[in-house]
């Protein structure tokens, strides 16, 4: 039963992700009084994006072809890791937060060389600002989760997200506050959602993970935007699993209001984008390390 | 009865506040200030009542003692107030030491604060109850700030700034430290009258007590100038007009003294008397060495017996520390460096009035151009670096006296040490002072107001050196009693 | 009441994480407001199982009224006057100041282990932070420069040392909580008049520049 709860979540991890960005862009179009995209433009993108060739700079080597195909293989494990609420995920065992860290870091990493690989000027900017901002995230991103593990003395994730609220709300309500306000800034920053970075902005000098892909084509960028929504989609996992106390018994019920709080994270990203302006970029290192400070007081209050 | 020793000053300054004419503030100043003298020796006069455990307002031996100091020491600086205020007057001023011009606060609300600093400086020697203390404490600190930045220009402001923050933050630590003692009496004592915690304190937790003193000994050692905490008080004490500086070192000093006498009654009656002994000893030791320290290179007149009342601070909380026969001489000590330090410091404001510059190194021939008070501010050296005849060198050989039949040597040797060196220090700066021969316009005159007063104190200094009464020496003992001699 | 009283202790180490933080002396006061009303509702919140006695209701209220409403309108009265904004250069950064305080809230819980078993029963975690508070007070005076925020950083140890009161279940008289209230009152108006007067004649606040007088 529970088996089959964790399949249904990956499959519609993978089918529905896409649907994540659409809301977010529906809901800032909405704010904006416009009518905005259709819900399922990520899909028609990445068809359109599928059926075209692409062309690679002379300057590129092999580290530029291969860093798509790393991000979405590096994404696919994450998300067999990532349990939803309740549910359990796919693949779950003591330490797996670790594995989940260092395969979104993989994901980064090569990201970040393929950019690097181009040569450009505007890659390598954007390239230093990403790998500044998730030196400070990544900390944070552990301390929080490792705070939940100390109070529910777990240490896979799915192990903990099962059992955050089943000794009821109270023994566990300001260290599931501190690390769920510490788990939004970090899915804020990670992907590239204002305040960190504006997606749709067009100058390359303000961009930051938009200005690193900005030489792939075709397939490649299919791979890419298809991964950035998965990537998505884990963060809203993690996040709705410390943000939603509710633990029915019985796991489809669980998945399908762990789906519910998905989406509502992604109409959540859509109104602070929408109601907040991107923060200067000396700024977003503060910003961060407000979120790791988050992080270690609910630590603290763990250890207590 | 009592309560009239607040309600006289406290009422007085209110009305001043208001709109009146010039004349009849002066005359309600010195009005409130007989009136208040008159009260307080009518109720010293009368023997003490026994200690009350449930009062909040009572007159116990050490309330007393600091009481009257205070009384007397404002009754000479309200008489020296009269011609120095008419002096004055709302007008602009030429700066002496930077030459740029200033106006001075207006003279409703200086006056008022006068008075409000004597009814709350009262109400901390009359409070039995330690939050009521606390809150007169807080009162006195926050009502002086007007006072010191009577001359409305930068330095004063600066002066101002650091007393009211550093002074404020310092009395914070202290509440905390209140609440730790009321932690620690839970259960065993109800309210925080001081006898009712002194007849429970053997039975109050020990950690809590310790970490209440160390936090009352940092909060008010800050308000009482002791090192390291005393950076605001050479700022204020020179800063301010004379016969502020008169009343903030003689008596405000005083009345953060008596807080933290408060809290060492309370330690000594729980059987802690060493611990918090050991800390005021230390810190009373550093007072001193800092205050010496400091005064060896000194230029300006008025910083100088700002660091002398650091060090002597420093000689009053030694004395309490080591309780005993040192605890009186601390007492006497009290009162006689009041009295002291409030003759300088109007002597000062004359030499000021008539030099119209603070550096040591520029005034000069005071004895010639004028003679009563360059004879008192050469009394005054000898008294204030204790030497015999006068009532300092009685205090300081009892205080040393007890540290030695106590057996703390070290104490005892370090403490002659500071004491030979700010001697000297003071030597070489104060009497050249008085000799040589003086710049040209100076003003010669010496109007009886400016020098009655700082004659006054001058004569009962000298008087407390060669003869004490046989009462006075009882109600010392009395006040040192109370601490408890550990 | 314990998830209340949990909560409202979050709140107060964010205020006082928040006060590190921030530059805008605007947000600093609102702040030390919501503070205060933090600290009314601890009041309440702890003794909610016993009877709340007459006297504790009113000074709660009267905390709430003072330091939550008429001590943010004088400080913006007097940020106001002195024409700042925000707090530009202080001593410590301001990404220092959050990690430094993240290291003093985890000093203080080491430090309270201790004394813990001496208190109340459901507020044996405010003593750290209440300890946490005072020591971001004091923090904030040594490394800010501007006088108003050395005003807010004494009003942040002044509410530290009321949290430390409540939590050591400190029954002082109703006449020595409001003597304590009317303190603070009249102490921040008192320093309210200073600045003005230093920035009349100074025309900026900068205490760091006030240094004139030194041996």
């Amino acid at each position: 039963m529970i088996i089959l709860a964790s399949i249904i979540h990956v499959v519609l991890a993978l089918s529905l992700s896409p649907l994540l960005i659409g809301v977010i862009n529906r809901v800032k179009a909405k704010f904006a009084g416009r009518r905005g995209r259709p819900l399922l433009q990520l899909y028609y993108d990445l068809w359109k994006l599928l059926h075209k060739g692409a062309v690679y700079s002379t300057t590129t080597t092999w580290v530029f072809r291969t860093g798509p195909l790393v991000g979405i293989s590096a994404v696919l494990v994450a998300i067999s890791l990532v349990p939803l609420g309740r549910v359990p995920a796919l693949a779950a065992f003591d330490g797996d937060i670790i594995l989940l860290a260092y395969v979104l870091g993989l994901m980064r990493f090569m990201t970040v060389l393929a950019a690097l690989d181009t040569g450009s000027a505007f890659e390598g900017m954007g390239a230093g600002r990403e790998v500044q901002f998730s030196l400070l995230a990544e900390p944070a991103l552990l301390l929080g989760v490792g705070a939940l593990s100390i109070s529910t003395g777990d240490w896979s994730l799915s192990g903990i997200y099962g059992s955050l609220f089943s000794d009821g709300l109270a023994a566990v309500a300001p260290t599931a506050v501190m690390v769920a306000a510490s788990l939004l800034i970090i899915l804020l920053a990670e992907n590239s959602r204002i305040p960190v970075d504006d997606p749709n902005t067009h100058l390359e000098l303000t961009m930051i993970h938009e200005v690193m892909v900005l030489d792939h084509g075709g397939v490649d960028l299919a791979f890419i935007q298809y991964a950035a929504a998965l990537k998505l989609w884990v963060f809203c996992a993690l996040f709705v699993g410390v943000a939603l106390p509710l633990q029915m018994h019985w796991p489809l019920v669980d998945l399908a209001f762990g789906m519910a709080g998905v989406f509502i994270v992604a109409m959540v990203i859509g109104v602070i984008e929408s109601t907040m302006a991107r923060l200067r970029l000396l700024r977003v290192p503060q910003m961060l390390v407000v979120s790791a400070v988050l992080a270690m007081i609910a630590v603290l209050w763990a250890l207590r | 009865m009592l309560l009239a020793v607040v309600l006289i000053p406290a009422v007085a300054g209110l009305a001043v506040m208001a709109p009146f004419v010039k004349r009849l503030r002066l005359a309600v100043l010195l009005l409130a200030a007989v009136g208040h003298a008159s009260a307080v020796a009518w109720i010293c006069s009368r023997p003490l009542a026994d200690n009350n455990a449930d009062a909040w307002i009572a007159l116990d031996a050490p309330g007393r003692l600091f009481l009257a100091i205070t009384s007397i020491l404002f009754l000479a600086a309200a008489t020296y107030a009269i011609g120095y205020l008419r002096n004055e007057e709302n007008r602009t001023t030429k700066d002496a030491e930077e030459g740029f011009l200033f106006r001075n606060e207006p003279m409703n609300i200086f006056i008022g604060c006068l008075l409000l600093f004597l009814a709350t400086m009262s109400l901390v020697c009359i409070s039995q109850h330690l939050g009521l203390l606390w809150v007169a404490v807080e009162a006195t600190t926050l009502v002086s700030a007007p006072l010191i930045s009577f001359h409305r220009h930068h330095r004063s402001l600066e002066a101002t700034w650091k007393y009211l923050l550093i002074c404020s933050v310092g009395i914070a630590l202290a509440l905390l430290g209140i609440f730790f003692i009321a932690a620690a009496g839970q259960g065993v004592v109800h309210g925080m009258n001081i006898h009712a915690l002194t007849k429970a304190a053997g039975k109050m937790d020990p950690v809590w007590l310790k970490a209440a003193f160390i936090l009352l000994i940092v909060g008010y050692g800050t308000k009482m100038g002791l090192a390291p905490m005393h950076n605001w008080l050479p700022d204020a004490h020179s800063e301010s007009p004379s016969l502020v500086s008169a009343l903030l070192s003689g008596a405000l000093l005083n009345c953060a003294f008596l807080g933290l006498l408060r809290g060492q009654m309370v330690m000594s009656a729980a059987g802690l008397g060493e611990f918090s002994g050991g800390l005021l000893v230390l810190l009373g030791l550093l007072s001193m060495i800092v205050a010496a320290v400091f005064m060896i290179r000194q230029s300006d007149y008025k910083r100088l017996l700002a660091y002398s009342s650091v060090e002597h601070m420093g000689i009053l909380a030694i004395g309490a520390g080591l309780g005993g026969l040192a605890a009186t001489g601390a007492m006497l000590h009290a009162v006689n460096h009041s009295f002291t330090k409030g003759m300088l410091f109007l002597v000062a404001g004359n030499l000021l009035a008539a030099h119209r510059t603070k550096n040591i190194h520029e005034v000069r021939g005071v004895l010639t151009t004028l003679p009563i008070t360059g004879c008192l501010w050469v009394g005054g050296f000898l008294a204030i670096t204790g030497a015999p005849p006068f009532g300092m060198f009685i205090s300081e050989l009892t205080i040393l006296k007890g540290a030695l039949q106590g057996g703390h040597i070290v104490v005892g040797v370090v403490y002659l040490a500071a004491l030979a060196v700010i001697f000297i220090s003071m030597a070489r700066l104060m009497p050249p002072m008085a000799f040589g021969i003086p710049a040209a316009q100076i003003k010669t005159k010496e109007p009886l107001w400016a020098v009655a007063p700082p004659l006054a104190l001058g004569l009962v200094v000298l008087t407390m050196g060669l003869y004490v009464p046989e009462s006075l020496w009882n109600a010392l003992r009395a006040a040192a009693g109370a601490i408890g001699a550990n | 009441m314990s998830i209340l009283t949990d909560l409202l202790m979050m709140l107060l180490v964010l205020t006082n994480l928040r006060m590190l933080a921030s530059s805008r002396v605007a947000v600093c006061i609102q702040n030390v407001a919501i503070q205060a009303v933090v600290l009314g509702a601890i009041t309440f919140s702890l003794s909610a199982h016993a009877a709340i006695a007459a006297g504790v209701i009113v000074v709660a209220i009267s905390t709430v009224a003072v330091k939550g409403l008429v001590l943010p309108w004088l400080l913006r009265r007097a940020m106001k006057g002195a024409g700042i904004g925000r707090e530009i250069e202080p001593f410590v950064g301001y990404a220092s100041s959050v990690l430094i305080g993240a290291v003093l809230l985890g000093l203080c819980f080491v430090i309270a282990r201790p004394l813990r078993d001496t208190s109340h029963a459901g507020a044996s975690m405010l003593i750290p932070v209440a300890m946490f508070t005072i020591l971001t007070g004091l923090f904030i005076i040594i490394s800010r420069r501007k006088a108003l925020t050395q005003v807010l950083g004494y009003l942040t140890m002044e509410n530290g040392v009321c949290v430390f009161g409540v939590s050591l279940a400190v029954e002082e008289p109703l006449l020595v909580e409001m003597g304590i209230l009317l303190d603070v009152l009249v102490g921040v108006f008192v320093m309210g008049i200073v600045i003005h007067q230093i920035n009349r004649e100074f025309d900026h606040i900068d205490t760091d520049r006030l240094s004139v007088l030194k041996d």
